[in-house]
């Protein structure tokens, strides 16, 4: 088997390159952010060839896109309505993921905070007539406390027995779901609709229409208080991650638990408080699409907002003021995608991104090298 | 509630989670986690019944799910070894994926026409046996005793066989058999491929045998996440994989039956008379994965077993442990 | 070069890395029969060189070689074939499976089925005919770190390998059992077979080696030296460059009161088999006092006991008459106890500097406050005061020499020696009262590791008391004023003018009252 000279020309052709992987040691700043535009752009071009072959026409179909989601202030309104969860879901995944917790169950904290919110009014833990200024922030409390409590569930079992918090959380996403529909049908249901008696209008987060009145630009526009829950939110959980102590632990645990251990980090603890946080920024998404947009708890509250916002803050590096840009687009994309056909176009679309981005993340830490494979004499 | 009728009906309803875990095994036991596993199902689930329509044959419509749900795995596979991508995000990636797939073909499959099933047969003299043969061997869907089969075979090929060896030493060690020249790459593509296939097969199953028809998402309602808890409460054996699988396939068709009758152990049934509460016993498979899964660490902490070692570890050669 | 007195010939051998030419124009020749000594420092690029003659990484430049016929490996497949075969130095072993699973791994045979006791009885004849004696259906985590490199080199045998290139075998070993090595290394000479043997231990090299080649930097210094015609010194300069010195200038130690008390500690080690079984030993101020054992003899535990990372069973850790472990206190998750003892002055320089030391993702500033940043001025209420901490890292940076491009470079982009500079630095500006320093010169080249042993005496003279774990004796003598012996998690003694021969023979199992012409010393 081993090669004499005269072996070496009777060889069978072979490819005649070889690729080499070299690790990185150094990239220019831009080099990330060029890299992700890059992946996603990939992905939607892929989408459009997927488009394609079921029939419909891509140009088309994405020009008509970026029209139904940015074409006009009405529209645009209604992006940033979307975006509004999105922004919340989004900080949600990504204070979790900073811990290497995959908190999967966003979706469920968004439904328990939408509970939250909706038994403040619905049990009626508060009167009717009760001042806006009082119940709303109830609402707020509770969802996000409602929210938090369905993540201290699978963070506790990760703490104290290391369950996986994958499907933890995502068991937690089904049980949520019987949980809000036992009430919907059962409990508060409103003349055997399926759905609850439409909140009072001091339940109602104060939306841009509302002040249609005095100013007529804003007539029609359905953005709401929520988003600058979301704005506040997202400057909140910079500062926890990059400046104060406790982000500190998070970032050390997320990078290497050992070493947190080493430096005397309670890691258990940390792990139940994050998934609460976690679950509360998730709950208070859903207590503002309650209170801001449906303005009634019913079973279609969320055509996924928990599991887009894993796309949203992966593809956001994790840095919750590029979460706030990020969720804007998804929004587009959620409400143009509704009435694209076939359904399922904006959820493959989002699996496109997610794959084309994860994969172009190795061009972060490789160069690639082609060698021409030069023949020894 | 007939205890027979539940666990026939459990073994059939089952035999879905066991060829979707034992895939998982397969996968994982070469150290590479897919949690695709719910959108390779749906994706299988989708082109079996698909195929089943256009071609009338539901054997072409296994093949086709096993071909399609692997070759979708293969996105996972060059994602996660080649570019070496974080193996979970990665999974869900395929996860979306998958279900956007299926979504989108699979529109309008519902509406689409009569459906030919895989067949359904007794097995003459196996079902005479007392108690299990009326359980086991009784009105099954071929797929069912398609699926005893796989437990053994499974078992044997892990444990038993060269490439079974292999295989466990690529999740172990991959250095180890790197050095020795096992071509770890191409194992652990080989393995995320099985492990596709068998999703697909097992979408098949729920598609054209236990409940046919094509329900976009809630075709699979999360069994692909349930299988994935069942992987690691049956650390990581075909054996325990069947048992946990049936045993959740019969409290599926116990939750169902219990809100049939009247009285329940002598009782007033509540579920029959309140059938809101049907909600909770919704909530019961996924809250038992929890459960299974906290039984499951406990166990492992217990008898210092655990997953194989290189689990969702991407392999490089040369990279050293110190 | 048709040679066929050469086993292996490697003819100017290339090999780049990103950032560093690992390999620069090596020639290394292998005769056969011979036991040819691999020379040089961490980093001199021998692993690299042996790396691609078993196959596992391709040459950028230059030709192999074997038995005079030429060749090109394109898996470590290949260099089997060719009769090529490594022992690691981390043994590539499967711990789940057994010794004949593991020998058998790679193989093409058994065809499908595995008769496994088939295969133990030709193993176990292997064994006996080169006196590696292993029981082959055991599995390998049953097994000691002795007995699982006899299946290293079981798995090569088997393999009808005549070239066998050993990788630092002797690190894990105690003297007596680095005798038994080389006698199975000569007993394999003897049959024919060539062996390439890599350390950097220059006694060793001395007393095995027929022939040595000494790297340097990716180059060749010196070729195929006969050993009778060199010396210890020679050698060491042809490994460094220069002249290099084997003392240290060590004052005379006034030890104070004693800071650090360990009694009668019981502790269990992962597998949740006793690995400490009543250990005692105290260190006082302004000493440093050795450790020494073969590794894997309870010293890691020891280290994570005290520190707080490991819980115990029994007895008490003490630091200044206080009481920071014990039985009680450790139970519960025991997550508590390394902030106690972190916040009672004691620094831990770990054994592993990239695991455990470090979070390689996180900036050079982050890692240097990781024991710092609960405490002002680095803290600064809730929040960490970025501006304060980057000024400290810079400083550290400046006086421990980090050689960095900034404070906001990742760690995992620091050089293991850098990487340890970091260490010692976030260790040592504390100013601890009690320090302990696992390993601190593991796989840094001559430079740095004089730089860190220079501070572990400085810190000594500044009054702190430094319990110091080393697997290289000659560093335990040179530094420790006091030597305990750790073997099977006991102490077998304490000496203070340490002799080789006698901690040897602790490190392998007999009390220092039972070693004939030791008398009792009063300490």
């Amino acid at each position: 088997m081993s090669i004499s000279e005269q072996d070496l020309s009777q060889r069978r052709w072979s490819f005649p390159f070889r690729v080499k992987f070299e690790t990185r040691l150094e990239q220019p700043r831009w080099f990330s952010g060029a890299i992700s535009l890059g992946a996603v752009i990939l992905a939607l071009i892929l989408g459009g060839v997927v488009l394609k072959f079921v029939g419909g026409d891509p140009i088309r179909a994405y020009s008509f896109m970026v029209k139904a989601s940015f074409g006009s202030l009405g529209v645009l309104s209604d992006t940033l309505t979307k975006a509004t969860p999105l922004i919340l879901t989004g900080l949600a995944c990504a204070i979790a993921f900073r811990m290497r917790l995959w908190n999967i169950g966003a979706e469920g904290q968004f439904f328990l905070g939408a509970f939250g919110a909706s038994a403040v009014v619905l049990t009626p833990l508060l009167p009717p007539d009760t001042s806006a200024w009082l119940m709303l922030p109830a609402m707020m409390i509770v969802g996000m406390i409602a929210g938090a409590l369905w993540g201290f569930i699978p963070g506790f079992l990760k703490a104290r027995f290391n369950v996986n918090e994958i499907i933890s959380t995502l068991m937690m996403n089904y049980i949520a779901v019987a949980w809000n529909n036992f009430f919907i049908f059962a409990v508060w249901t409103e003349g055997g609709f399926q759905m609850s008696p439409q909140f009072p209008k001091t339940a109602w987060l104060p939306r841009l229409t509302d002040f249609g009145k005095d100013i007529p630009a804003f007539r029609g526009l359905t953005t709401h208080l929520g988003l600058i829950f979301g704005l506040v939110a997202a400057a909140i959980v910079w500062w926890i991650v990059y400046r104060s102590r406790w982000g500190y632990e998070i970032r050390l645990i997320g990078d290497n638990p050992r070493a947190a251990k080493y430096a005397g980090i309670n890691i258990m603890r940390n792990t139940i408080l994050v998934m609460m946080l976690s679950g509360a920024l998730a709950g208070l998404g859903g207590m503002s699409e309650i209170s801001g947009v449906v303005h009634r708890l019913q079973g279609a509250i969320s055509p996924g907002y928990g599991f887009t916002g894993i796309i949203i803050a992966w593809l956001a590096k994790l840095n919750p003021f590029l979460i706030v840009p990020i969720s804007i687009l998804f929004g587009g994309l959620i409400l143009a995608g509704r009435e694209i056909q076939p359904s399922g176009i904006p959820m493959l679309i989002q699996g496109i991104i997610l794959v084309c981005l994860i994969a172009s993340d190795f061009l972060l830490r490789y160069r690639i090298r082609i060698v021409k494979l030069a023949r020894e004499a | 509630m007939d205890l027979i009728i539940i666990l026939q009906a459990g073994v059939a309803s089952g035999t879905v989670l066991l060829f979707a875990t034992i895939g998982e095994i397969f996968t994982e036991r070469s150290g590479i986690l897919n949690l695709g596993v719910e959108g390779m199902m749906l994706i299988g689930a989708m082109s079996a019944i698909s195929t089943a329509f256009a071609t009338g044959n539901p054997w072409l419509g296994v093949l086709v799910a096993m071909l399609v749900a692997g070759l979708l795995s293969q996105v996972h596979a060059l994602v996660s070894i080649h570019f070496q991508a974080d193996q979970v995000v990665s999974g869900l990636a395929l996860t979306f994926l998958g279900t956007g797939l299926s979504l989108v073909f699979g529109e309008g499959l519902s509406k689409a026409g009569a459906l030919s099933l895989l067949p359904t047969f007794t097995i003459p003299g196996l079902t005479q046996i007392p108690i299990l043969g009326p359980i086991l061997f009784t009105n099954q869907s071929v797929m069912v005793y398609i699926g005893y089969l796989s437990v053994p075979l499974a078992w044997y090929y892990i444990n038993r066989t060269r490439p079974g060896m292999h295989l466990r030493a690529v999740g172990e060690f991959p250095a180890a058999a790197d050095a020795l020249g096992i071509n770890v790459t191409r194992l652990r593509y080989f393995y995320v491929f099985v492990g596709g296939v068998f999703a697909g097969l097992s979408g098949a199953t729920i598609s054209l045998a236990i409940s046919p028809g094509w329900f976009s998402q809630l075709t699979t309602s999360g069994q692909g996440w349930i299988a994935i808890g069942l992987v690691i409460f049956a650390q990581w054996d075909p054996v325990r994989a069947a048992l946990g699988s049936y045993a959740f396939g019969a409290l599926r068709r116990s939750i169902l039956d219990i809100q049939g009758p009247t009285t329940l152990l002598g009782l007033r049934n509540p579920f029959y008379y309140n059938p809101y509460w049907g909600f909770f016993l919704q909530m019961l498979p996924y809250a038992f994965t929890i459960l299974v899964l906290v039984l499951g660490s406990r166990e492992a902490v217990r008898k210092r077993l655990g997953a194989p070692a290189a689990l969702g570890l991407p392999y490089i050669r040369g990279e050293r442990g110190l | 070069m048709n040679d066929d007195k050469n086993a292996v010939e490697m003819e100017g051998i290339s090999k780049q890395f990103p950032g560093v030419l690992a390999n620069d124009d090596v020639d290394f020749t292998l005769r056969k029969g011979e036991i040819h000594a691999l020379l040089g420092e961490n980093g001199a690029g021998k692993s690299t060189l042996m790396n691609i003659l078993t196959g596992l990484y391709r040459q950028d430049g230059g030709r192999i070689f074997v038995h005079g016929k030429q060749v090109e490996f394109r898996s470590p497949r290949d260099a089997i074939n060719h009769g090529i075969g490594m022992v690691h130095q981390h043994f590539m072993l499967v711990p789940s499976q057994t010794v004949t699973e593991n020998i058998l791994l790679g193989l093409d045979e058994p065809k499908f089925r595995l008769n496994i006791s088939h295969y133990e009885k030709i193993i176990a004849d292997l064994g006996k005919r080169y006196g590696l004696h292993v029981d082959p259906g055991l599995k390998i985590w049953q097994l000691s770190v002795g007995e699982q490199q006899r299946v290293e080199i079981l798995k090569m045998l088997y393999r009808g390998t005549d070239v066998l290139i050993m990788d630092e075998p002797t690190a894990v070993l105690a003297p007596q059992e680095i005798e038994e090595l080389f006698k199975t290394m000569r007993s394999m000479t003897e049959e024919g077979k060539s062996i390439v043997f890599i350390s950097h231990k220059l006694d060793e090299v001395m007393a095995i080696a027929d022939r040595i080649t000494v790297l340097r930097k990716g180059k060749v210094s010196a070729e195929g030296v006969i050993t009778a015609d060199t010396n210890k010194q020679h050698l060491a300069e042809l490994m460094v460059g220069r002249k290099v010195l084997f003392r240290l200038e060590k004052a005379d130690s006034t030890p104070g009161e004693k800071v650090l008390v360990v009694e009668d500690l019981l502790a269990e080690n992962d597998k949740g088999l006793p690995a400490l079984k009543g250990v005692s030993l105290n260190v006082c101020s302004g000493e440093i006092v050795g450790l020494a054992g073969v590794a894997g003899n309870g010293q890691t535990e020891l280290a994570e006991v005290i520190t707080g990372l490991r819980p115990v069973s029994g007895g008490c850790v003490r630091v200044h008459g206080e009481t920071l472990i014990d039985e009680r206190k450790s139970s519960g998750r025991g997550v508590g106890q390394v902030r106690r003892v972190i916040e009672a002055g004691v620094s831990h320089i770990p054994e592993d500097r990239t695991h455990v030391g470090s979070a390689p993702n996180l900036s050079v500033t982050d890692n240097i406050i990781m024991k710092g940043y609960r405490e002002p001025p680095i803290a600064k209420g809730w929040s960490v005061d970025h501006v304060v901490a980057k000024e400290h890292a810079e400083k550290l940076r400046d006086e421990y020499e980090i050689m960095a491009p900034t404070v906001e470079t990742h760690a995992r982009l620091l050089s293991g020696g850098n990487l340890q500079r970091l260490i010692l630095a976030r260790e040592i500006s504390s100013e601890p009262d009690l320090m302990i320093a696992m390993q601190p010169t593991r796989g840094l080249d001559v430079g740095a590791i004089e730089g860190v042993q220079r501070l572990l005496l400085a810190q000594r003279e500044n009054g702190a008391a430094i319990l110091l774990v080393s697997e290289e004796l000659e560093e335990l003598i040179a530094l420790s004023d006091r030597i305990y012996t750790i073997y099977e998690g006991e102490i077998m003694g304490e000496v203070k003018e340490a002799e080789p021969e006698i901690l040897g023979l602790m490190m392998t199992g007999t009390r220092l009252e039972d070693i004939d012409g030791v008398e009792e010393v009063e300490l």
